[in-house]
């Protein structure tokens, strides 16, 4: 497994990312400026890491999605290459054209840092090949703007091409309520391509990856990551 | 030549920063305010009088990057 991981002006996460690219693969992940126009030949996987690219000016990921280095990550997916966005980097892939919708202002207007559930929806695809299907995570969440929106015609084509990744839930896996942080339609923290190549989520699995810093169940998803090539 | 794109939020999309600001009018005593939606103004100054033309690349400006279109409408004045 070859990783790449894109820092751009305002990254702040791209630390975590690779200590846990580096945890599941035994590898260091090679770290690409925004301004880089092409991704080191054999990468398998991209990563696009959490943080306020270019201050979330204009809207929050709206410029980054137009930078150089996008181009190649658009090829990069268009030919089955593995993209990871996380947080910021949802928003980036949202805004890039490389998944559908928007990430729009938490409902309650406030910025959100705790620790939240969430359902893994499904677990055939190369991110949670090492979760179980419905099987209820702990991870932590750090955003001002998590609200996932899309149209109706959008949100009925993915959930009707199973293309949820992950939803916000409460510890025993009931959704809606309180269990869902940011008012995202359908409770959704997480969402895949329609090839499930490409997988945007607002959640930080980065950050459990070791015990010391509150859990683990972050691991799988990297793990997934390191055997998928 | 002086163009000015306003971008708003499409009808239906939730707008809680004007749903806040539209409350604390209220709370100000402000009368007669039935809701608030809140926007963004660009000021571009264009180069060359071709007023089609610049009508064409604000267009393309809009489209590409100064509108979300999936959220957002824009309107061009020149």
């Amino acid at each position: 497994m070859k990783a790449a991981v894109i820092v751009f002006p305002g990254s702040n996460r791209e630390g975590d990312m690779a200590l846990a690219l580096e945890q599941a693969t035994g590898q260091k992940p090679a770290m690409l400026w925004h301004a880089d126009h092409e991704l080191p030949s054999g990468t398998d996987l991209v990563v696009l890491p959490g943080g306020f690219s270019y201050g979330d000016y204009l809207r929050c990921g709206a410029i980054a999605g137009r930078a150089a280095i996008m181009d190649a990550v658009r090829a990069h997916a268009a030919r089955g290459g593995l993209v990871l966005g996380v947080c910021n980097g949802f928003q980036i892939l949202c805004e890039s054209g490389l998944l559908p919708g928007v990430l729009m202002r938490n409902a309650n207007l406030r910025f959100i840092c705790k620790m939240q559930h969430l359902k893994v929806e499904r677990n055939d695809t190369a991110f949670t090949r090492q979760y179980a299907k419905g099987q209820v995570i702990e991870v932590a969440i750090a955003h001002g703007e998590g609200n996932y929106e899309a149209d109706d015609a959008t949100i009925q084509r993915i959930e009707g091409e199973g293309l949820v990744a992950f939803r916000y839930c409460d510890a025993n896996g009931v959704l809606g309520g309180a269990a869902n942080p940011n008012g995202s339609r359908n409770d959704i923290a997480g969402i895949y391509s329609g090839k499930r190549n490409v997988l945007g989520l607002m959640p930080h699995p980065e950050n459990l990856i070791d015990p010391l810093v509150g859990g683990i169940d972050g691991r799988a998803l990297f793990e997934s990551l390191a055997k998928a090539a | 030549m002086k163009a000015r794109v306003v971008v708003t939020l499409k009808n239906g999309v939730l707008d809680p920063q004007g749903k806040a600001i539209e409350g604390a009018l209220k709370s100000l005593g402000v009368e007669g305010v039935a809701s608030v939606r809140q926007g963004k103004v660009f000021d571009v100054e264009v180069a060359g009088a071709d007023a089609a033309a610049a009508k064409a690349q604000l267009t393309a400006a809009c489209e590409k990057l100064l509108a979300n279109t999936v959220i957002e409408n824009y309107q061009i004045d020149l």
